[in-house]
């Protein structure tokens, strides 16, 4: 008996459900504290989720772009490098989707292939410049990441306000063509034909008009385990862990470190572009919009990220935990009041927990040490 | 109770498991106070264990120690602390840009006026101690500026000024050159002259012989023996270590190399502080012939090794293989020309600890087809030939190919290393320090596996600080004294005492 606990606590998965669990303990505490009862404001969260499918759908919606940059983070982890500039590349994807997107015209499936390998490459050349600056000067990635952010922000804001790309008088940009749009039943849904037979199916048509539900999600998934693939079957994926795991004996082994360096921040920085991307060509308004502030998809990817301990399939998991959380927070606010900062909460101790996963280590430990004190 | 009186330390059939494994079985050990006693045994065997245990950094599943006679339960190292026992770990831990002086007086800082550092006072204690005990250091030097010797010093005189009675040193010359060896020595005897009582691990035979009054041997976690150094041999000792027999010399035959393979002409390199390291080296490496550079740590070997690695760029010379220039190219190039590396620090350039074993074992060659094909690796070939190279080189335990790197001993790294970098017999083999802190068996193994790639037609550099290990497996032995070969020999032409004076800057006379 004690060694299965012994064993099952070491195992990873085992040790981040725990941490999950200590996080909804201390959302709970914090509730309490706050005056609200843990148990009704827990069910309603989580019955606010699956009370319709619209609001299913909604989490699934918010976490696509969550799993691909918490890919962004968890992939760059991997050679030693912390990405924070998902924020900036995901705002550099969704302007090169915009920009192309608003302009090209190919046919529908090839538009939306040629607008998201575009958006890619400008967000992935963006982290190549972070991976760059590491490898020639050695400045850290943290510093050039968050600074590329705010520039990208601003890029974001001035390409906006301009005459032939910004729509007088609103925030917005111009659109991405429909053509391009990863809308399910895009074409089907505005057809007459369609509208027709939406108006006599009510459900159908609250799911289909009434959300932005688009394939990104299905996406997102392919690239992660795409992702999970390329790490740990690839002779890249190889070349790159052993530069994060010791960049020294890689160097002697004749690995290209800084080349390394650079390609990994190219593909983390493709990997939150895309979720720019794809938000661009599946959901409202469907063009940019002037920010105030940081969209926030790049700081969630690194809770993703850090819950997921850096593995590309967790990433989809805890992804869909966090953009959960998110949604439920919120209902809590609006229903009983309960301040949805209890959210953060919860999220705050996981990823704590996660981090110092080695104390459950450590008491597996001691269980299979007084157990063998017994045999002996 | 008046015999346990002059027992410094004893600590009786000591039990420690880690998980299911059992480190110490019933250890015992009795140390005499004022005496020099060593710890002998192999890696792994347990040594380390047994005095964090000592020192409160692990718990003892069973077992007492009692300390002057006086039983102790050690719970944390401030209960060793308080018991005046201080230890020095191999990996000494001093802040790098503090001075001698601040780093001795870190964590017991003395102040004036309750809270104004005072470094005088502290530095004077400090020069007084190192007076004292022959300690000589310069107390405003900083520690990044020092030899490790010196740095050594410094970690001796902390545990000092804490008052500490009873001084581990744990493997304490693994990192130092045969002259401060015997200067350590003499520090030691100044020691316990001064009637402190010092346990020193290690598995250096020679130095055992040299510094200690009495040996316990621990094997595989078993207390052996403990016995009166003077009374027993070094190939006894060495027995008792290792279990068999063993070979101190490995046996070899007489060479005869062929034509000039490898060559360094005028080769100068400077260091990150622009500083020569290397100046003006030529030497050349035959076929089928091991050339051993003899030499202090610090007279340009680091700097000749990264040079030939193209891990750092030479400011002039050639170095070419096969009449192919290699100097500031890339270490991918140097690899693919035929120069395999085993580096100093095995656990810096040698492997990627957090990889399992068969991804070590091909760190060099995973993009080869025999490995990988269109970009995907070839689990199953990379796992046989895992498999093969760790029955081929008896890297234990057998069953290790997807443990991590960092679950294995020392002395088996090592042999991942090896079997990595003879796998694709190079052309020439560059071997660095390649039994650095590795075990009396392991060496054995290790020298018979260059010897064994020698006498199938390849040619072999090895450099090492070790003169023993140059004397014993060399063909050719060149001695490296501030970055130039001062003198050049044929084995047997010369012996250790030769040696070592041109090692140390001496002139070469008539005769040797």
């Amino acid at each position: 008996m004690g060694s299965k606990i012994a064993e099952l606590l070491n195992k990873t998965a085992t040790k981040i459900i725990l941490a999950i669990v200590l996080g909804f303990i201390a959302g709970a505490l914090a509730l309490a504290v706050a005056g609200y009862d843990p148990g009704t404001s827990y069910s309603m969260m989580f019955t606010s989720i699956f009370s319709s499918p619209q609001n299913m759908i909604q989490v699934l919606i918010l976490t696509m772009p969550n799993i691909l940059t918490g890919l962004s983070v968890a992939f760059a982890f991997k050679t030693g490098l912390f990405n924070i500039g998902g924020e900036g590349q995901y705002i550099v994807g969704a302007i090169a989707a915009v920009m192309v997107g608003g302009v090209l015209n190919l046919p529908p499936v090839i538009n939306v292939i040629v607008i998201v390998l575009v958006a890619f490459v400008a967000a992935g050349l963006y982290g190549a410049l972070a991976g760059f600056l590491k490898a020639k000067f050695g400045i850290h990635e943290v510093i050039t990441t968050i600074m590329l952010n705010w520039i990208a922000l601003y890029l974001n804001n001035y390409l906006v306000s301009l005459p032939g790309i910004g729509v007088k008088n609103t925030e917005y940009s111009f659109p991405i063509k429909q053509s391009a749009w990863t809308n399910v039943l895009n074409g089907w849904k505005t057809s007459p034909h369609g509208q027709a037979y939406l108006s006599t199916h009510p459900a159908l048509s609250t799911i289909l008009l009434g959300t932005d539900i688009n394939y990104g999600i299905i996406i997102a998934i392919v690239v992660a385990i795409a992702v999970s693939f390329l790490l740990y079957r690839t002779t890249f994926g190889y070349q790159i862990r052993a530069v994060g795991l010791n960049k020294d004996a890689a160097e002697a082994a004749g690995i290209r470190v800084k080349k390394s360096i650079v390609m990994t921040m190219f593909i983390a920085g493709g990997l939150s572009g895309l979720a720019g991307a794809l938000q661009m060509t599946g959901t409202l308004p469907h063009a940019l919009v002037t920010l105030a502030n940081q969209p926030g998809y790049g700081f969630n990817g690194i809770t993703v990220a850090l819950m997921a301990n850096s593995s590309p399939i967790g990433c989809i998991f805890t992804a869909l935990l966090l953009s959960a959380l998110q949604f439920g927070g919120s209902t809590i606010q609006m229903n009983l009041g309960a301040p949805s900062e209890v959210v953060n909460i919860m999220i705050g101790v996981i990823v704590f927990f996660v981090a110092v996963a080695s104390m459950f280590t450590m008491i597996s430990e001691r269980i299979k040490r007084r157990r063998v004190k017994i045999a002996g | 109770m008046q015999s346990q009186q002059a027992y410094a330390v004893e600590m009786q059939s000591i039990y420690k498991y880690f998980d299911d494994f059992c480190a110490l079985n019933a250890v015992n050990l009795k140390v005499k106070k004022g005496s020099i006693h060593a710890l002998l045994g192999e890696n792994g065997a347990g040594k380390t264990t047994l005095m964090n245990v000592l020192y409160g950094l692990y718990k003892a599943d069973s077992g007492r120690i009692l300390i002057n006679g006086e039983q102790v339960e050690m719970k944390n190292p401030n209960v060793a602390i308080e018991h005046k026992i201080g230890m020095v770990h191999q990996h000494f831990k001093l802040v790098e840009n503090f001075t001698v002086v601040q780093n001795i007086m870190l964590g017991k800082e003395v102040s004036k006026a309750g809270f104004v550092l005072d470094i005088s006072r502290a530095r004077k204690q400090v020069v007084e101690l190192s007076k004292t005990y022959g300690l000589t250091v310069d107390p405003d030097a900083k520690i990044e500026d020092i030899s490790v010797g010196m740095q050594q010093r410094v970690e001796i005189l902390k545990a000092l000024y804490r008052g500490v009675e009873i001084l581990i040193l744990d493997e304490p010359t693994a990192v130092l050159t045969p002259q401060e060896i015997n200067e350590l020595v003499n520090i030691m005897r100044n020691l316990t002259e001064g009637g402190k009582t010092i346990i020193i691990i290690t598995h250096k035979l020679k130095e055992i012989k040299k510094s200690s009054e009495y040996c316990t041997i621990i094997r595989r976690g078993k207390y052996i023996d403990t016995v009166d150094v003077k009374n027993v041999t070094e190939q006894q000792l060495a027995s008792m270590m290792v279990g068999r027999e063993v070979n101190l010399v490995v046996a070899k035959t007489k060479t005869n190399p062929g034509d000039v393979v490898f060559r360094i002409d005028n080769l100068t390199v400077e260091d990150s502080r622009k500083i020569e390291r290397v100046k003006e080296l030529s030497l050349s490496v035959r076929k089928g012939e091991i050339v051993g550079i003899a030499g202090i740590d610090g007279n340009g070997q680091k700097e000749l090794v990264e040079a030939i690695t193209c891990l750092t760029k030479v400011k002039a010379g050639r170095i070419s293989i096969n009449g192919v220039d290699l100097q500031n190219t890339s270490p991918h190039n140097v690899i693919k020309n035929g120069i395999t590396t085993i580096h100093e620090d095995r656990h810096k350039r040698g492997l990627v600890l957090d990889f399992p074993v068969k991804y070590n074992l091909i760190l060099e060659n995973y993009n080869r087809p025999r490995f990988a094909g269109h970009a995907i690796l070839h689990e199953q070939a990379i796992h046989k030939f895992a498999q093969d190279s760790i029955s081929r080189y008896d890297i234990r335990p057998e069953n290790c190919a997807s443990e991590l790197a960092r679950a294995l001993s020392g002395g088996n790294q090592q042999k991942v290393i090896i079997a990595r970098e003879l796998s694709d017999n190079p052309e020439l083999l560059l071997a660095f320090q390649p039994t650095r802190g590795l075990d009396v068996g392991a060496i054995e193994f290790i020298h018979s596996a260059l010897i064994k790639h020698r006498d199938s037609g390849h040619s072999i550099l090895l450099i090492s600080f070790e003169l023993d290990e140059i004397m014993n497996v060399s063909d050719r032995i060149c001695v490296l004294y501030d970055g130039r070969i001062v003198a050049e020999f044929q084995q047997g032409e010369v012996d250790e005492n030769g040696i070592g004076l041109l090692m140390a800057g001496g002139e070469r006379k008539n005769g040797i």
